[in-house]
């Protein structure tokens, strides 16, 4: 088990520390940060001044150490465009992606589930099959037309919710929240439904699939023959079941709803980490840029991290055939 | 009862009456200011929001001309070139409730001097500023300088006692990272206090009641709410949905959507920006071309048959639809030292073009690389593409590589482009400015973003003899000279110069200002 657990943990890091190495050798095809840093009338010296003072005459290996060796310190570097320390400015932005991830999450699990429950015991129905169709322009759409769309609509011609921004915010502690004003809410549901919606196509489509292979096993017909009413069957005995896979996907769409806020976020205006590194793309912000693109390898390999361990605790073939070849 | 409803109605309408007093503007536009510290940034946005705050000596108002901010008057010493004299506009108040004295001009003049000051070139030429009293001050020169009012338009005037009470008399430090309390707070003497600021998400202003030119101007906004939103999709849709009352970096292609709207209207003006190829003619050879051992770009008759091949009516309809003016010459319409004439010296005429290639040996014509951003102008990336297909009607096949700025302004500065994209916006009004640039020979400190490989030494040495030269007849007939041989040798290919669009509800009465640089002070409400 503690073997298992190191390997796995020393392999996570090695992952990290790679997609560290490829993101720094990449930053210099992003383009040269001192062209947005000094005005037009910048002279020579001031451009090997700054160069030199920012380190970026050195290779991309030693910029990249020295990048490591501050983080392990929590130093994140400072932003070149806001001219602010970098961890600051990530933990100003996090509550904005986070809430904005929570409720579309949220949104994707209950509307997925309940949706894909209902298609599949009214396989056949005429609404069932609306929703089936419908759902192939969640996958098939692209994040942004989803957003310019609703945007159209919802706020340009009819009028109901804003277009950008997160509305009022209320400041507790460290965290802005917009859950507690009229015009927070209000902001938040357009950027919900156009992140959650192709999580929640999928949930979707997973539910359905997975209770249909569910309803035909043996024990779904014997509890009908017993006369057990549908809900019971359907809900306790199906659901249930059809649930353990589904978890698994969820846990690693989390991931992906964090990281794909980048699009929902420059669309609607949205304050968080998604477009700030847009910003810190376009300005070669290249803290901003390594501290982003570390922090969301760290989510990923942490989410995958947890996966495994968990099925290593779950799963006791896993264990059994470990044992067995020891 | 009677008497009791007119009282009633007139009640409501002296409330609804001062409801309408109380006009917030809501104001977006793509970015946001980078700080808040007057001296730290020489950067557009970042001074538009300075401008509401903070003041200059000397503004420029909505026609680009001098305007009197906290200078009510200013004229060179006389019998002594090398002096400026400012008379300072008195009782005049900081945000804070203090006094507005020489002391705090001459305080700042050395706040933007250090070395963290990103405003030091411009006022590189001032060598002294003195107080002589509590409202002149005099500014001595390390010559003659008969443009200096020109660099002082954004360069801000701060509190001295409010500054060092708070620890921020050293400009921040931007590169490294430096948060001072002038970053995030202002005190200036503007038409507008700062009530809140989240960068890169909302500043909200409100206005100065005791500002000294509140009569003056009409300042009809009472609250400014700025908004940056960097998609441009959103942004319209903000406008059309009446989210917003005023929009600046309005698209192109959404123009005559938002001018059809009811309610809204798109303001129009050219812009202090003029779009231009540039050509490496210095070179022996040059490595972006299909031709060994020679130069085509160092022949000017190669030059000017690219010039000619160039159709700009064609661009502002097709590209730009209608929002740009054809140019002939790389100066805006501004500038002093533009003329009517030279500005319309770039006409379209395909055989005589041809016949210039065949002049000059290129029959067959050659193949060469344009480089081209597409982030940094309006429409940057469809202009050259519309030039390869112009270009290629004289025989010049022209690969397009369109790269974000960010990658193609290093390689003019580094030299390794030898046909290339640029846009270029003249800060001080003059053509010293364009020439130091653009056209005196690569140096250290000077033809920085000269990418022609042009170097002349006599044109150099009357360039720089330009900054120094007080009789300004004299001076003016040299800016037409030099502008003369610029035109001659067609050292650069001129495009068009770019126009300005603001977008505004009905409401916002306000005309575009050529630096895009809105100050509220000018704008009306009703």
């Amino acid at each position: 088990m503690l073997a298992y657990l190191i390997r796995r943990i020393g392999q996570s890091a090695l992952v990290l520390l790679i997609v560290g190495l490829v993101a720094f050798a990449m930053f210099r095809f992003v383009g040269d940060p001192i062209d947005n840093m000094l005005g037009q009338e910048r002279t020579q010296e001031d451009i090997d001044r700054l160069r030199g003072q920012l380190g970026l005459d050195q290779p991309f290996a030693v910029q990249y150490f020295r990048f490591l060796e501050n983080a392990a310190q929590g130093n994140f570097g400072v932003s070149y465009r806001q001219g602010r320390p970098v961890s600051d400015i990530l933990l100003e932005r996090a509550p904005a992606t986070l809430e904005l991830a929570a409720v579309s999450g949220f949104l994707a699990i209950a509307m997925g589930i309940a949706l894909g429950v209902f298609t599949a015991i009214r396989r056949n129905g005429f609404t069932a099959n609306f929703i089936m169709s419908a759902s192939l322009i969640g996958v098939s759409l692209p994040t942004f037309l989803i957003g310019i769309l609703l945007i159209y609509i919802f706020s340009v011609e009819l009028g109901w919710l804003p277009s950008f921004g997160r509305g009022e915010t209320v400041r507790i502690g460290n965290w802005t929240t917009g859950f507690l004003t009229e015009t927070g809410l209000k902001a938040l549901v357009l950027p919900s439904i156009t992140l959650g919606l192709y999580q929640m196509t999928l949930i979707m489509r997973l539910v359905r699939s997975e209770m249909l292979e569910v309803l035909r096993q043996d024990y779904i017909r014997f509890a009908r023959a017993r006369g057990l009413r549908d809900r019971v069957v359907n809900f306790r005995h199906a659901l249930k079941n059809t649930m353990m896979p589904v978890i698994t996907v969820i846990g690693l769409q989390l991931g992906s709803i964090i990281a794909f806020a980048i699009i929902t976020e420059t669309v609607f205006q949205w304050p968080g980490v998604g477009l700030l590194f847009i910003n810190a793309i376009q300005f070669v912000d290249i803290p901003v840029m390594a501290a982003y693109l570390m922090l969301i390898s760290v989510m990923f390999v942490g989410i995958n991290l947890i996966v495994d361990i968990l099925y290593f605790l779950i799963d006791p073939r896993l264990r059994a055939d470990r044992a067995g070849a020891h | 009862m009677k008497v009791s409803t007119v009282a009633a109605m007139a009640a409501l309408l002296a409330s609804t009456a001062m409801v309408a007093q109380a006009e917030t503007l809501r104001w977006a536009r793509s970015g946001d200011a980078l700080t808040l510290d007057p001296h730290a940034q020489n950067e557009g946005p970042t001074h538009t929001i300075r401008h509401q705050m903070y003041e200059p000596l000397i503004i420029r108002d909505v026609t680009g001309a001098f305007e009197p901010a906290l200078a009510t008057d200013w004229a060179p010493k006389e019998g002594d070139p090398n002096v400026w004299v400012f008379n300072l506009r008195e009782g005049v108040k900081f945000h804070d409730g203090a006094d507005f004295t020489a002391e705090d001009v001459v305080f700042s003049f050395e706040r933007a001097k250090q070395d963290n000051s990103d405003m030091k070139e411009l006022i590189g030429s001032i060598t002294e500023v003195r107080a002589v009293d509590d409202f002149t001050i005099e500014m001595v020169t390390d010559g003659p300088n008969p443009i200096l009012p020109s660099n002082l338009t954004n360069l801000f005037i701060m509190d001295k006692g409010w500054t060092e009470a708070n620890n921020t008399v050293n400009v921040q430090d931007f590169e490294g990272g430096e948060i001072t309390f002038a970053t995030t707070n202002a005190n200036g003497t503007g038409p507008y206090v700062l009530t809140s600021r989240e960068p890169d998400v909302k500043t909200v202003m409100t206005r100065n009641e005791d500002y000294w030119g509140r009569d003056q101007f009409p300042m009809e906004v009472s609250e400014i709410v700025y908004t940056p939103i960097q998609n441009a999709a959103t942004r319209v849709a903000a406008l059309l949905s009446g989210e917003i009352d005023f929009l600046q970096d309005m698209p192109v292609q959404d123009l005559s959507r938002v001018a059809e709207a009811d309610g809204l209207a798109v303001k129009t003006a050219p812009q202090n920006r003029v779009i231009f190829f540039g050509m490496n003619q210095g070179a022996d050879d040059i490595e972006a071309d299909n031709i060994d051992g020679a130069n085509p770009l160092a022949d000017v008759r190669v030059r000017q048959a690219m010039s000619m091949a160039i159709n700009r009516d064609a661009i502002k309809q097709v590209v730009m639809r209608g929002q740009s003016e054809p140019a002939g010459m790389i100066a805006p319409p501004f500038v002093n030292g533009w003329t009517a004439d030279m500005d319309g010296e770039s006409g379209t005429d395909i055989d005589a073009a041809k016949g210039l290639m065949a002049d000059a040996g290129y029959a067959d014509g050659f193949s060469i690389r344009l480089d081209c951003p597409n982030d940094r102008y309006v429409n940057d990336e469809a202009i050259c593409q519309a030039a390869v297909g112009m270009l290629g009607q004289i025989g010049v096949t022209v690969n397009l590589d369109a790269k974000p700025k960010a990658q193609h302004f290093p390689l003019i500065t580094d030299g390794k482009t030898d046909f290339y994209m640029l846009g270029w916006g003249v800060p001080t009004y003059d053509s010293e400015y364009i020439f130091n640039f653009l056209v005196h020979g690569r140096e250290a400190d000077i033809g920085t973003w000269n990418g022609t490989g042009f170097d002349n030494d006599d044109l150099d040495a009357k360039i720089a003899s330009l900054a120094s030269n007080t009789d300004l007849d004299a001076r003016n007939a040299d800016i037409a000279s030099i502008w003369r041989v610029v035109q001659d040798e067609q050292l650069y290919i001129p495009i068009h110069h770019q126009v300005l669009n603001w977008a505004m509800t009905d409401a916002v009465g306000i005309d575009v200002d050529p630096e895009d640089q809105p100050k509220v002070k000018y704008f009306t409400m009703n």
